[in-house]
C-alpha cells in the first residue's frame, strides 16, 4: 500500500475511488485537501480522470442546511440507517464551523452519526469551514466529486442561517433545510426572500409535540404554493431523527427531487454549474465583488465558464491570472 | 475549656470504595475490610457491568474486573456476598444505567440468603443525568433514563423502605470541572427533576410522598480549599430545607434532612509527589464533618496514590484508618456545631446560596435539567470551569505543590524501584469470568430465561415499574447484557452533548501559546492543509474530562480536531482515522485498559494502511506501562503529571513533523 503522506499517482487513484477504495478514496480527499503545488497540478489530474458518466448523472448530492441545535447530525444519521436498509451507500461531508481567531476546528458530528458504525459502506469526512462562516470551504465541492464516484449517496451537511444556505444549494442536486421548531427565524428569513428556498423543508424533533407542529404548519402556509426556480413544488416534512419516524418519507422525497430532476433532464445541467459556481465564488472570496466586475460581471463569467469548459482547478487559475494581469495593468 | 453539653456524636459510616477482578476476589477484600472496622460496602463494579455488557462482548475486552468486579448473573452476586448477611449489611453500590438490574441481583440474592426486602439497608447511586456530564456510563435517552430512575425510587419506598434509591451525585461535577455554586446549583436541579417526575408518574400516593422526599440523598464531592468545602455543605443543606418544604410541602422535619454521602476529590490528587495526597485527603475529610449540622452520614477516601493506578488493600487500609483516627482519637463528635454564630461562615454560606439560586433560575429558563443537558449548555458550563481551571494551573495561580511549584523532591520510598506502588489485576481474570459466564448460561433453564425476558420487553413498553420484572429475569438467570439488550431495544441509545463547541479563547494568550499557533500554521503549511488530530476514548471509560480539554486546546492553537467521543472500538477508531485523514491520533484511557485497547488499535491501523500514523495515549499510566506503551510504537504518552498544556501541543507538532519527514523547529518553543 501506498504511504499516505507521499503524493499518489492520480489515474490509478481515480480508478480505485470509482471502485469504492476507502483507502484510496481517504487519500484523495487529502489530497484534494493539499495547497502544495505538485499537490494541485496532481488534484487536477485525478479530478479530470474520474468517470465524467458518473459525475454527471449518477448517484445523488444531498444538501442539508439549517441552524446550529435544529438537529441535522442525528438527522443525516438516521437518514444513513433507512439508505443503508436501501442497500445503498452513503459518502458524508460534514462542515463545522473554524475559529476565526486560531484557525483551528472542533469537529464533533461523527459523535452524532455512530449509526455506521464499522460499516465499510459510509464514509464520513468532517471539514472546517475555514473562514467561511456557515458556508462552505473551497475544498468541499472537489471533495463532493470524489465521494459521487464512489458512492450513491452524497451528503454535504452545514450549519447555516438566512443567507449562507445559498452556497450549499448551489454544489448539491437537492437541498434540504432543517428548521428548528420554534423558532420563527428560518420563517422570517423565507418571508423575507433572505434565504434561498430549498427543495424540501423539514422539522425535526416532532416528537416534543405542539412546538414543533405549529412550526410546520407556519412552514406550509409560508411556502403555499411556492415553486422553485425551475417549478418543482416545494414540500415540508415532519420527522423525529430521534424516535425515527418521518425518516423513510424524507428520503422517498429526496428521491423524488432527483427524480424529478432527471424526467425534466436538469440534473446533468445542474450538476454542470456547480463548477461555475465553485469558481465564481472562489473568485468572489478572493477579489471581492470588485474582481467579479473586473472579469467583466457574474453573469458574463457565468456565460464565458458554460462556452468554454475545462477542468475546474484549470479555469480558476487562469481566471485569476487574468484579473491580477489586469490589476497589475491598470 | 470547651465543656461537653451534648452527647456525642454517632460516627458516620466509613466505607472504602473497592471491587476488582471477580466476584470471589473482591468478597475476600469486602470481608477483610469489614474485620477491620469497616462499617458498610461500598461496591465498584466494573465497566461492562455499568454500561450493560456481558464479559464477552467486544466493547468488553480489557475492560473485565480492571475498575471494579464484574457481575454478569445472579452466581456472580452471590458470591460477591458469600458469608455477609445482606439483612445486616448497608451497602452502597455505585451504579447507574444499569442500577435498576444490579438491586434486582442484589434483592434476589438477599431473598436466597432468607431476608425480605424489607431488611435490606444501603444505596443505589442511580443518578444517571450526571452521567451525561461526566463519568459517561449512561445508555439511554434523558427520558427513559428518568423513567427508570423513578420505577426504583417508587419501588424502593413501598417495598425496601431503608434503601436509599437514589444518591444525586454533584461529585462528578465537581471532577467535571464545576465550582461549588454550580455544583449547587445542578446536583439541587437534577433532584427537583426527579422528585417532579416520581410526582408525575402517578406511582406514589400524595400522602406517600414525603417518605419519597425522606429517601432522597447527595453524593457530595469535597475539594481542598475546605473552608469553602464546608460553607457549600451548609448551603445545600439550606437550600434543601427551602425546596422540600417550599416546592413539596414536607411537614415532617425529618423528610427535609439533606442527607448525603462523600468522596473527597481525586481531582486534585497529584501523581507526582503522591504522598502529599494524604495531607490533602485528610483536610477534604474535614470539610464534610467538621460542621455538625451539614456532616457527611457515610464517607470514604481515595487511597494516596490514585493518581497512579488502582489501590492495594494496604493503600486502601490507610484511608480507613484516616477516618477512624478522625472519629475515635479526636474530640470531634464531642460537640454541637462549631460554626453556628460565625459571621464569616455565615456570609459565605450565603453568598453560595444566592449564587446557586440564579443558576438554578438559568436552568429553569433553559427549559429544566433535562432539557438544559440536551442542549448542551450544562455541559459547556461544567467544560467552561474546567478550562478555566487548568489555565489557573498553567498560569501559576492555582498552586499544586508538587506539581507546579516546590517540585524538588527526594526519592520517595513508597514509590520505590520494582514496587510501581499499585496494584495489578490479574490478566487471567477476563476470561476466567467469560469461562464462568459461559458455564452459567450453559446450566440455566433457558425457557425461563426466554419468558422472564419477554415479560421484561412487555413492562419497559407499557410502562409499568421496572423492578419486579427484572427481579423475576434475576432469579431466571439472565445476564447483565440480556437484560440490557432488551432495554437498549426498547428505548434506544442515547449520546449527549459534548460541551467542546465553547468558544473560550484566551483573552490574553501568553507567548507560549502564540508560538505553538505559529507552528501549528507553519507545520500546516508546509503538509499542505490544515495539521488534523483526532480525539476518542477506546473502551467503554466515559472519563471524558481529560478528552475534552485536549480538545479544546488543541483547537485554540489551531489544529482541527475531530472528536469522536467515547466508547468506541479500535475498528471505529481506524474507520475514522481513514476517512478524516488525520495527521495524528489522540487516544485517551482511565481504565486501566490501555495495553489491550493499544494493540488492538495498532491491529486495525494496520488493516487500513495507516501504520504510519502516529498515535498518543494519555490517561492514568503506570510508569512501567508507559515503557510498554512506547515499546509496542505509542508516540508519547500523557499523565495527570503532565500539566504543561503549551508543551504537550507543542509535542504534537514535533510528533507531526517527524513522522511526515520534516525536520525539527530549530528552536523550542
Amino acid at each position: 500500500m501506498v504511504a499516505m503522506r507521499s503524493i499518489p499517482e492520480p489515474e490509478a487513484l481515480a480508478v480505485s475511488v470509482s471502485g469504492r477504495d476507502r483507502t484510496a478514496l481517504a487519500m484523495s480527499l487529502n489530497l484534494l485537501d493539499d495547497k502544495r503545488p505538485e499537490a494541485r497540478r496532481c488534484a487536477a489530474q485525478f479530478l479530470a480522470t474520474l468517470p465524467s458518466e458518473k459525475l454527471d448523472t449518477a448517484g445523488h448530492l444531498i444538501g442539508i442546511t439549517g441552524p446550529p441545535g435544529a438537529g441535522k447530525s442525528s438527522l443525516t444519521s438516521a437518514l444513513i440507517d433507512v439508505w443503508r436498509q436501501r442497500d445503498l451507500s452513503v459518502g458524508v461531508l460534514a462542515v463545522d464551523p473554524s475559529s476565526p481567531i486560531s484557525g483551528g476546528a472542533l469537529l464533533g458530528d461523527r459523535l452524532r452519526m455512530q449509526a455506521g458504525g464499522a460499516d465499510g459502506n459510509v464514509f464520513i469526512r468532517s471539514l472546517a469551514c475555514r473562514g467561511e462562516f456557515g458556508g462552505l470551504s473551497a475544498e468541499v465541492w472537489p471533495m463532493s466529486l470524489a465521494m459521487l464516484a464512489a458512492f450513491d449517496i452524497v451528503l454535504i451537511e452545514t450549519v447555516g442561517v438566512g443567507q449562507k444556505e445559498i452556497d450549499v444549494s448551489k454544489m448539491s442536486d437537492t437541498t434540504c433545510f432543517v428548521a428548528q421548531p420554534a423558532s420563527g427565524d428560518s420563517i422570517q428569513f423565507l418571508k423575507a426572500g433572505i434565504m434561498e428556498v430549498p427543495h424540501l423543508l423539514v422539522v425535526n424533533k416532532a416528537d416534543i409535540g405542539a412546538a414543533a407542529s405549529k412550526t410546520l404548519s407556519e412552514l406550509r402556509s409560508t411556502l403555499k404554493r411556492q415553486t422553485d426556480a425551475d417549478g418543482w413544488r416545494v414540500p415540508a416534512l415532519s420527522v423525529s431523527a430521534m424516535q425515527g419516524t418521518g425518516i423513510e418519507e424524507l428520503a422517498d422525497t429526496l428521491e423524488n427531487h432527483r427524480l424529478w430532476l432527471v424526467e425534466r433532464g436538469l440534473l446533468t445541467a445542474r450538476r454542470k454549474r456547480f463548477q461555475a459556481e465553485w469558481i465564481v465564488k472562489r473568485l468572489r472570496e478572493e477579489f471581492g465583488r470588485f474582481g467579479i466586475e473586473k472579469l467583466g460581471g457574474e453573469n458574463r463569467l457565468f456565460e464565458m465558464l458554460a462556452q468554454r469548459g475545462g477542468a475546474p482547478f484549470d479555469q480558476y487559475d487562469s481566471l485569476r491570472e487574468r484579473f491580477l494581469a489586469n490589476w497589475k495593468n491598470s | 475549656m470547651g465543656t461537653k453539653t451534648v452527647k456525642r456524636d454517632r460516627p458516620w459510616l466509613m466505607r472504602t470504595y473497592s471491587g476488582h477482578s471477580s466476584a470471589k476476589a473482591s468478597n475476600e477484600l469486602y470481608r477483610t475490610n469489614l474485620s477491620k472496622g469497616q462499617t458498610g460496602l461500598s461496591v465498584a463494579f466494573d465497566l461492562p457491568t455499568q454500561t450493560g455488557y456481558d464479559a464477552d462482548h467486544p466493547l468488553a475486552r480489557g475492560e473485565v474486573g480492571k475498575v471494579g468486579v464484574p457481575i454478569c448473573n445472579i452466581r456472580d452476586m452471590e458470591t460477591l456476598f458469600d458469608q455477609i448477611p445482606l439483612g445486616q449489611m448497608n451497602t452502597s453500590m455505585t451504579i447507574n444505567a444499569t442500577a435498576a438490574w444490579l438491586l434486582s441481583l442484589y434483592v434476589a440474592v438477599a431473598e436466597r440468603q432468607g431476608f425480605a426486602q424489607a431488611d435490606l439497608q444501603g444505596t443505589t447511586q442511580n443518578d444517571i443525568l450526571k452521567e451525561y456530564l461526566s463519568r459517561g456510563t449512561y445508555i439511554f435517552p434523558p427520558g427513559p433514563s428518568v423513567r427508570l430512575i423513578t420505577d426504583i425510587i417508587s419501588y424502593t419506598v413501598k417495598h425496601i423502605p431503608k434503601w436509599n434509591p437514589t444518591n444525586i451525585c454533584s461529585y462528578h461535577l465537581q471532577e467535571a470541572g464545576a465550582t461549588p455554586v454550580q455544583e449547587l446549583a445542578y446536583a439541587l436541579s437534577t433532584a427537583t427533576t426527579i422528585l417532579d417526575a416520581v410526582k408525575n408518574s402517578g406511582q406514589i400516593s400524595p400522602d406517600a410522598f414525603e417518605d419519597v422526599v425522606g429517601r432522597i440523598s447527595f453524593f457530595v464531592n469535597a475539594g481542598i480549599r475546605f473552608i469553602e468545602e464546608v460553607c457549600k455543605m451548609r448551603a445545600f443543606a439550606a437550600l434543601w430545607e427551602q425546596i422540600t418544604q417550599e416546592r413539596y410541602n414536607v411537614r415532617n422535619p425529618e423528610m427535609r434532612r439533606f442527607r448525603y454521602g462523600v468522596q473527597v476529590n481525586s481531582l486534585g490528587l497529584t501523581e507526582s509527589q503522591p504522598e502529599n495526597n494524604v495531607q490533602r485527603i485528610v483536610l477534604e475529610m474535614l470539610a464534610v464533618t467538621l460542621s455538625k449540622n451539614a456532616r457527611a452520614r457515610a464517607l470514604q477516601l481515595p487511597a494516596w496514590n490514585e493518581a497512579l493506578g488502582l489501590p492495594r488493600p494496604w493503600d486502601q487500609q490507610w484511608a480507613l484508618r484516616m477516618q477512624q483516627v478522625l472519629a475515635f482519637e479526636t474530640d470531634l463528635l464531642d460537640y454541637g456545631d462549631i460554626f453556628d454564630g460565625s459571621a464569616v461562615i455565615a456570609a459565605k454560606v450565603q453568598s453560595l446560596i444566592e449564587g446557586a439560586l440564579a443558576e438554578m433560575e438559568r436552568v429553569r429558563e433553559h427549559g429544566g435539567m433535562v432539557q438544559a443537558i440536551e442542549t448542551g449548555y450544562v455541559k459547556r458550563q461544567l467544560v467552561a470551569s474546567h478550562t478555566e481551571r487548568l489555565r489557573a494551573i498553567e498560569r501559576g495561580d492555582l498552586k499544586i505543590v508538587g506539581l507546579n511549584c516546590y517540585r524538588e523532591t527526594e526519592k520517595s520510598p513508597l514509590v520505590g524501584e520494582g514496587d510501581s506502588g499499585i496494584m495489578k489485576v490479574d490478566p487471567r481474570a477476563e476470561r476466567e469470568q467469560i469461562e464462568r459466564l459461559n458455564a452459567f448460561r450453559a446450566q440455566r433453564n433457558q425457557a425461563d430465561v426466554n419468558a422472564a425476558l419477554a415479560n421484561l420487553m412487555d413492562v419497559a413498553k407499557s410502562g409499568e415499574n421496572i423492578m419486579p420484572a427484572s427481579i423475576r429475569c434475576a432469579h431466571a438467570g439472565v445476564t447483565t447484557g440480556e437484560w440490557s439488550q432488551v432495554l437498549r431495544d426498547v428505548f434506544g441509545e442515547y449520546r449527549p452533548p459534548t460541551g467542546i463547541d465553547i468558544s473560550l479563547h484566551d483573552e490574553s494568550p501568553t507567548g507560549a501559546v502564540q508560538a505553538v499557533r505559529e507552528r501549528v500554521r507553519i507545520t500546516g503549511e508546509e503538509l499542505g492543509r490544515p495539521l488534523r488530530i483526532l480525539v476518542g476514548k477506546p473502551g467503554l471509560d466515559g472519563h471524558s474530562n481529560g478528552a475534552e480539554q485536549i480538545a479544546v486546546k488543541a483547537r485554540d492553537v489551531g489544529f482541527e480536531i475531530v472528536y469522536e467521543g467515547i466508547r468506541l472500538t479500535p475498528q471505529q477508531i481506524a474507520k475514522a482515522a481513514l476517512e478524516e485523514g488525520v495527521h495524528l491520533i489522540g487516544l485517551s484511557v482511565l481504565s486501566g485498559s490501555h495495553m489491550e485497547l493499544v494493540e488492538d488499535i495498532f491491529v486495525e491501523l494496520g488493516k487500513v494502511g495507516l501504520s504510519e500514523t502516529p498515535v498518543i495515549v494519555g490517561g492514568i499510566i503506570p510508569v512501567e506501562d508507559e515503557k510498554a506503551l512506547k515499546a509496542k510504537g505509542i508516540a508519547a504518552v500523557y499523565t495527570p503529571k503532565d500539566i504543561d498544556m503549551n508543551r504537550i501541543m507543542s509535542d504534537l507538532v514535533d510528533i507531526i513533523r517527524q513522522s511526515n519527514g520534516l525536520g525539527p523547529f530549530k528552536q523550542a518553543a
